[in-house]
């Protein structure tokens, strides 16, 4: 645990000391802030809630998520400093959940910025202030299965932008998978079990539920899940390379 | 007692490539050991599998009785380990760094500040505290890399090159510092530089494609150079073939070979027959010659020719085999 903390202060640490974050932050902001008003008519839907704001998240991690997590592992091996990591006695799990948390905490840090909205939807009416504060757990939590994809990609290579890349493919994929686009190929091609089981990684039918209030415990397992798998597969991934 | 590392036929595999073959020696207490082999004879593989970077295909190393692939955390809770180039985290300050090693090697509060403070007098490295390690220069990396290696105080040290690179000062400055440290503890350093052996080390293992080829005390690896007690001599440069020809008729000498130097002397390099001690000998040959002698000298055989002759045979063999 004490190597956990430790690793995760350092990348925090990391993640701030170059502007970068701080253009991540902002960038992030101003995109949620114009497409929850532009696209998702905040104002015209007239209604006080937030799900013009959280029905972009999905779509904004998509990218975000992997821009956080590709650096990760990836520069670390580019600059042999994994070497130093993983000869100091550190646990491969201590230093993959160190790793997750700092990305995760840096995304919620991003998204606890975006509280003008609902200071905004609280002053023009009375939104449902549980559904909003679930959704903003739901979306972090959506984040945290984005971020363990990521991160996990990141240590499969040396090179960022491979990282981000195939980061945002794979999780492009588990977005898409329960929509009909991916599902119609599918269709008759496969028992309707394992259409189904396709249906159901589906990030997006999961944060929907979420963000309307409804809390499915399969929604919160299955996200808790893939974060969960995700950073055994990290681990695994860097075990195998001392072999 | 067993010694604190303890290589046990270590072996390592690159797909099809053996890097590492059975290699096995031990260091005791007090030892520096230098690693030498040329480039890629699998010095840094050997090392890694000590530290528990990558994991043996066969055999095993011990550190401290703790067995690197059974108990690794163990192991590198005793280890200090630079390794080659030291990589360091460039965004980080040094005193973050060092107290990101200190966290992680279990020391907080009092404790983790006077081991940071420690590490960094011990290293010179106090000016230069709050810069963070990419502003560096790098000389100033490589003692960033060594104090965090001996920020723990730990039994057993394992420096990949620590001098590559580096000008004479700084080379000066770290080998002080593993020879102030050497007392207390068990050192391998891998080097292909070999003056470093003669400063530091007190045994030299030399390896060449994966394989141990010598192990011994730097003076007994000297013994085995063509030129270990070969006498050099400095005469008159007219006449010198004549004497060359007479002295190679002597049963100590193997061989004469001439050297002219300038102002019309020349050297005579004799080498003798099986490394024997031919001094007294030829000294007292040359005296009932009346041979007029302005310098005498008896060579004790270069490393780096002992270097070549080890390794260049291991590549030969290598060969030939294929």
């Amino acid at each position: 645990m004490r190597n956990v903390l430790a690793v995760t202060k350092r990348e925090l640490g990391a993640y701030f000391t170059t502007p970068l974050a701080y253009v991540f932050i902002v960038v992030f902001l101003a995109l949620a802030g114009a497409l929850t008003f532009y696209a998702g008519g905040f104002f015209e839907r007239g209604q006080a809630d937030l799900q013009a704001f959280f029905v972009f998240h999905p779509w904004l991690y998509l990218f975000f998520a992997p821009a956080i997590a590709m650096r990760l592992w990836a520069e670390e091996k580019r600059t042999g400093t994994i070497e130093l990591l993983m000869t100091l006695p550190v646990r491969t799990a201590e230093a993959v959940i160190g790793k997750f948390l700092a990305a995760w905490l840096f995304v919620g840090v991003a998204l606890a910025l975006t509280f003008p909205m609902w200071l905004t939807v609280g002053y023009l009416g009375e939104p449902d202030n549980g559904v909003i504060l679930l959704s903003y757990l739901g979306s972090w939590l959506l984040a945290g299965a984005f971020l363990a994809i990521g991160a996990t990609v990141s240590a499969l290579t040396r090179n960022q932008v491979i990282a981000f890349v195939l980061g945002a493919a794979v999780c492009f994929l588990f977005l898409m998978s329960g929509v009909d686009l991916v599902l119609a190929p599918l269709r008759g091609l496969v028992p309707p079990v394992v259409l189904e089981l396709v249906a159901s990684f589906s990030f997006l039918h999961h944060f929907g539920e979420i963000t309307k209030g409804v809390v499915s415990l399969a929604s919160l397992v299955f996200l808790f899940a893939v974060i969960g798998v995700g950073l055994l597969v990290n681990t695994l991934v860097l075990e195998l390379e001392k072999a | 007692m067993e010694p604190m590392v303890v290589l046990d036929r270590l072996t390592r595999d690159f797909g099809p490539v053996r890097a590492v073959d059975s290699v096995s020696f031990s260091v005791r207490r007090g030892e520096v050991v230098g690693f030498l082999g040329p480039n890629g004879a699998g010095k840094t593989t050997t090392m890694r599998m000590i530290t528990g970077y990558l994991l043996p295909t066969s055999g095993t190393a011990r550190v401290m009785g703790f067995d690197v692939v059974e108990a690794p955390l163990e192991v590198k809770r005793r280890l200090g380990y630079l390794p080659e180039g030291a990589p360091l985290y460039g965004d980080m300050t040094v005193e973050a760094l060092l107290r990101f090693v200190a966290e992680v090697r279990g020391y907080s509060g009092a404790e983790k500040r006077r081991r940071v403070g420690e590490a960094a007098e011990k290293a010179q490295l106090l000016d230069v505290l709050r810069q963070p390690v990419d502003t560096l220069s790098k000389g100033y990396k490589r003692r960033v890399g060594l104090a965090q290696a001996i920020l723990h105080d730990p039994p057993v040290l394992i420096l990949d090159e620590p001098t590559d690179g580096l000008d004479p000062n700084q080379k000066y400055d770290v080998r002080r510092l593993v020879q102030e440290m050497a007392p207390h503890k068990a050192i391998i350093v891998s080097t292909h530089i070999l003056e470093e052996v003669d400063a530091v080390c007190t045994r030299a293992v030399v390896i060449a494609r994966g394989r141990v080829v010598a192990d011994a005390h730097p003076d007994e690896l000297r013994t085995l150079s063509p030129r270990h007690n070969a006498v050099r001599v400095r005469i008159a440069a007219d006449g010198v073939e004549g004497l060359a020809k007479q002295i190679r008729r002597l049963p100590v000498v193997r061989e004469v070979e001439i050297e002219r130097a300038m102002d019309g002397m020349a050297d005579l390099v004799v080498l003798p027959r099986d490394g024997r001690e031919i001094a007294a000998d030829l000294l007292g040959w040359l005296r009932a010659q009346g041979v007029a002698v302005t310098e005498f000298f008896v060579e004790q055989g270069r490393l780096d020719d002992v270097f070549r002759v080890l390794t260049t045979r291991a590549e030969r063999e290598a060969a030939a085999h294929a």
